[in-house]
């Protein structure tokens, strides 16, 4: 029997300015019907590219150079444009990484559904919509009869990217590329996802290839694993064989990533005075109450994890640490003493002591601002220094985030990397020299290396610098590496706290507990298991909404 | 009936071209995917361009002057038309050819990136900057002169009408047309230049100022913009100009003062909205929400955090703007309110001249004298146009 995709030697160029500089080296992959292949690499890596490539699309302004892509025979980067018609969404489909940008806002669901198979003439409309919920059905949305007749921003994230992945299984292709389809989600959502998605691609025995960084999904989803970095195949094997003896030293630094931890540090003595203490408060915007009296402490030189699902009122509670939205109840203390809650109304020693690190570091830097003037601005605004000392000062800092001075200090953020500009962004934060600093989701929009590298450098400065951290986050392999105490969060109200291994050693409260069953291990038979153990019904949104 | 069906005949005549086109690529080549991918409709519009460009070529060299001695106008004008566009083309090419030889590395890799029509519209803007900035040096008489000759057609050709002393001509009481097209571009372009200048400060500041404190301020600000901008435009402009030639009585100077400040607040209101809605968009990003929890003060956080990244539609702006200004000041001065005579104005020269569009068919040359100022006017708009969609292309980062 012949492969259903074959792709030899593949090189694929991208424009940069003026000329083309390869993303793909020579990638050849095989893959046979019902066979599910992963494909992972940090970002950047070429894997978005190989995956379209392998339904012989490439985006604007790529190419391929050489090499061949076959599918089912056919071979797909001399094929005609009417050709390729017949096969893309009729054979091959794809599934994008964010359904909420695919689906047209105005159209119904299902009205996008029966698009394809009636352009293909593989069903009439009738028969297609009948189809739809059938399908809506196995992937297990709620209420599937009627759900097709929803508008996109009427059915939530995850519920989406299912109906995306059944949309794709419309004219019941040969062929799905998943692009990331649960980077978005959260992991109660996430995991509903991956178990539909499973399901359904082992019922019509479908081939598909399954994009994505992280290491623990690829290993529920795939059969085989196929590493690549810089556009270069690193290494390709069976699940199995790959999670047990990674060969590459490259693959076992990915591997490696989840190994660290910080130790716990000793219990602070009772009396000590918190650095920021959050007692009793609720907050709103406008009407709509958010935070319902939460208390936590944080103390010198310690980290508070603060978890919780998106909309579970993490980062409302740092808007009111920050003062940016005033609690309706309860006060924000720092080393013992009231803050005035409006931060316009804070004085610039109280602003200095309290910096905050953002998620997204695109958006935390001024575009058209050099890092030396981005780092500098609080040293001279705080300090007071200018000139020579002021450039002393900010080199100081870029060492102490392990950017080497004289060549970053002249840049731009848009010439930086992700990580590096997650750095610049921590450099900004220690320029005040605060005692305490709020991390918001810092790690989450970075590869795990990167990622990694960010968590080491921000435990040695509170190590150096004794700072105290406030940690949303929703990722708990991010918890269990940097975090003293955990505060885990639900519809805006304190769920459980405690110290860290309290928190991942059980009784946990019912929330905490899916909350931690749900993140992905790299145990291929994981989800299998927790499936067999829990039941369909009672993991993800499903269980969540139980326990209202 | 029989036009619609010549019109009808060719189409069809076209569309069998496409096919045939299409057909005898795809034997010609062996199928190559340029011809193999080809719909229909682009085979359509090949043959459709090729057919025009061949009518085009054909008028070209028609006869100027017809059988019975009457000049045949539309020949004549067409032949002016294609022979300024190539020559056009051919100085905006060679521009582009002289920018990427010489200048510093960065000016080298913008002439590369530039495409033709940005290159034309920057030559363009200089050429009109030096002849408004060097105006007293270059024309070769005052722009109040009076010479005996009237009425001298342009062309500078004694047996044509002309005269070689005014080589475009005079008007009705004798004053030189070219330096009067000189000293127009230093009135008009000058007066229109400063107008909008203001208009930016006015409007810019207000959005921006609008867009960072929001609240009432904002609500006052906009509420009033809508007012202001409810009235239509040239409408307004007229009457605050009647009202405010009443107040300048015989000073006027002092009209064109006035001029400059009423037409400057009514198009700040277009800048007021553009400011308020990039200004919006700015003050969302993190790095604001930095920046106000550091404790900066307002004047940092618009000019050093929102400014900066709001000059690439602001500059965009400030070039469509500018022809706005600019057409309003000619309308305005072709109605008799805006810059005052004996300044030179083109707008002004418009309105003196303009019967003579009515001698088109007879003597195409008279018909040339309004149209030598307009043409000044269109050739500013359509340069700065093509350098702002220049700017507006570079700065959405699309590429090709």
């Amino acid at each position: 029997m012949s492969a259903l995709v074959e792709i030899r030697d593949l090189w694929i160029e991208g424009r940069s300015d003026e000329d083309w500089s390869p993303i793909i080296n020579g990638a050849s992959l095989t893959l046979n019907k019902g066979e599910v292949l992963g494909l992972i690499g940090e970002s950047g890596a070429g894997k978005s590219t190989l995956g379209l490539a392998a339904m012989g699309f490439t985006r604007d302004g790529v190419r391929i150079s050489k090499g061949s892509v076959k599918f089912d025979g056919i071979g797909l980067i001399a094929a005609s444009a009417a050709k390729k018609r017949e096969l893309l969404g009729k054979r091959i489909a794809y599934v994008a990484q964010s359904a909420a940008a695919s689906f047209n806002p105005a159209h119904k669901l299902i009205d996008q559904h029966t698009e394809g198979p009636v352009q293909h003439g593989v069903m009439s409309r009738a028969e297609s919509m009948k189809d739809g919920i059938e399908l809506y059905r196995r992937l297990r949305l709620p209420n599937p009869d009627q759900i097709g007749f929803r508008y996109p921003h009427q059915v939530s994230g995850g519920q989406l990217q299912r109906a995306m992945t059944a949309m794709a299984m419309s004219c019941r292709p040969d062929l799905i590329i998943f692009d990331e389809p649960t980077t978005a989600l959260d992991v109660t959502t996430q995991i509903e996802v991956l178990a539909s998605i499973r399901d359904i691609v082992e019922q019509f025995d479908t081939a598909a290839i399954y994009i994505t960084h992280d290491l623990a999904v690829v290993a529920q989803m795939a059969d085989r694993i196929k590493v690549l970095l810089k556009g270069d195949e690193v290494e390709e094997a069976d699940t199995r064989t790959m999670l047990a003896q990674p060969k590459e030293e490259y693959t076992k630094s990915l591997w490696a990533v989840r190994a660290f931890e910080r130790p716990q540090k000793p219990a602070v003595h009772t009396g000590a005075t918190p650095v920021v203490s959050v007692q009793n408060v609720s907050a709103a915007y406008g009407k709509v109450p958010v935070l319902h009296d939460v208390s936590f402490d944080i103390h010198e030189g310690r980290t508070v994890a603060v978890v919780g699902e998106s909309g579970s009122g993490k980062s409302t509670t740092a808007r009111c640490i920050t003062g940016l939205l005033p609690p309706t109840k309860g006060v924000i203390e720092f080393d013992g003493k009231a803050l005035p809650a409006n931060y316009k109304s804070r004085s610039k020693d109280q602003l200095r002591q309290a910096q905050m690190i953002y998620q997204m570091a695109d958006t935390a830097l001024n575009p058209r601002t050099s890092i030396g003037d981005i780092i500098g601005r609080p040293v001279q605004f705080y300090m007071g220094l200018t000139g020579k000392q002021k450039r002393r000062r900010v080199e100081e800092l870029l060492d102490e985030i392990e950017l080497p001075a004289a060549q970053y200090i002249d840049r731009l953020p848009s010439e930086l990397s992700g990580g590096q500009k997650q750095r610049i962004g921590i450099a900004r934060a220690l320029a005040a020299e605060p005692k305490f600093i709020i991390c918001d989701e810092v790690t989450s929009a970075l590869d795990q290396l990167v990622a990694e590298g960010i968590l080491k450098l921000l435990a040695r400065l509170q190590d150096d610098l004794k700072l105290s951290y406030m940690f949303i986050t929703h990722d708990l392999a991010t918890v269990k590496a940097i975090a003293d105490e955990v505060v885990v969060m639900k519809d805006g109200e304190v769920v459980e706290q405690g110290p860290k291994h309290d928190m991942f050693v059980p009784p946990h409260h019912p929330y905490t507990d899916l909350l931690l069953s749900s993140v992905p291990e790299m145990d291929p038979d994981w989800l299998t298991n927790l499936l067999n153990e829990r039941g369909v019904d009672n993991i993800g949104d499903a269980a969540v909404d139980k326990m209202t | 009936m029989t036009t619609l069906l010549t019109l009808a005949l060719i189409l069809v005549a076209i569309a069998a071209g496409g096919w045939v086109l299409r057909f005898a690529g795809q034997k010609a080549t062996g199928n190559a995917p340029a011809f193999r991918d080809m719909p229909f409709a682009v085979a359509f519009g090949y043959v459709l361009g090729a057919c025009l460009l061949m009518f085009s070529v054909w008028y070209f060299f028609q006869p100027t002057t017809t059988k019975s001695g009457v000049p045949n106008a539309g020949v004549v004008f067409f032949r002016w038309a294609v022979q300024f566009f190539i020559i056009s083309a051919i100085a905006a090419f060679l521009f582009r050819a002289l920018g990427r030889m010489v200048g510093t590395r960065g000016t080298k890799k913008m002439f590369r990136q530039m495409p033709l029509t940005a290159s034309f519209g920057v030559l363009v803007v200089i050429l009109y900057a030096l002849t408004a900035i060097f105006a007293a040096w270059l024309a070769p008489h005052g722009q109040e002169e009076v010479f005996a000759k009237v009425n001298v057609l342009p062309g500078g050709n004694a047996a044509t009408g002309g005269d070689p002393l005014h080589p475009l001509g005079t008007d009705q009481i004798g004053r030189d047309l070219l330096s009067r097209l000189i000293y127009g571009a230093q009135n008009t372009v000058g007066i229109a230049f400063v107008t909008t200048c203001l208009a930016f400060f006015l409007g810019g500041s207000l959005g921006f100022l609008a867009a960072t404190l929001q609240g009432w301020l904002d609500q006052v600000l906009s509420r009033a913009v809508d007012v202001l901008m409810a009235i239509p435009s040239l409408i307004f402009a007229l009457l605050l100009m009647t009202i405010a030639s009443a107040w300048a009585g015989s000073e006027r100077w002092l009209l064109t003062v006035y001029m400059i400040i009423i037409i400057a607040v009514i198009d700040s209101t277009r800048v007021f909205r553009l400011a308020r809605a990039v200004g919006l968009n700015i003050v969302v990003m993190d790095y604001i929400e930095a920046a106000k929890l550091r404790g900066e003060g307002l004047g940092y956080l618009i000019f050093r955090e929102i400014l900066p990244n709001a000059t690439a539609p602001l500059l965009a702006e400030f070039g469509l703007r500018f022809c706005f200004v600019f057409l309003t000041i000619a309308s305005l001065s072709f109605l008799g309110v805006g810059i005052q005579p004996p300044l030179a104005d083109w707008g002004t020269m418009v309105r003196d001249s303009a019967q003579f569009i009515n001698f088109a068919a007879f003597s195409p040359l008279t018909a040339a004298l309004p149209l030598l100022a307009a043409g000044a006017i269109a050739l500013l708009t359509v340069g700065v146009n093509f350098v702002v969609d220049w700017m507006l292309h570079r700065s959405s980062g699309l590429k090709e």
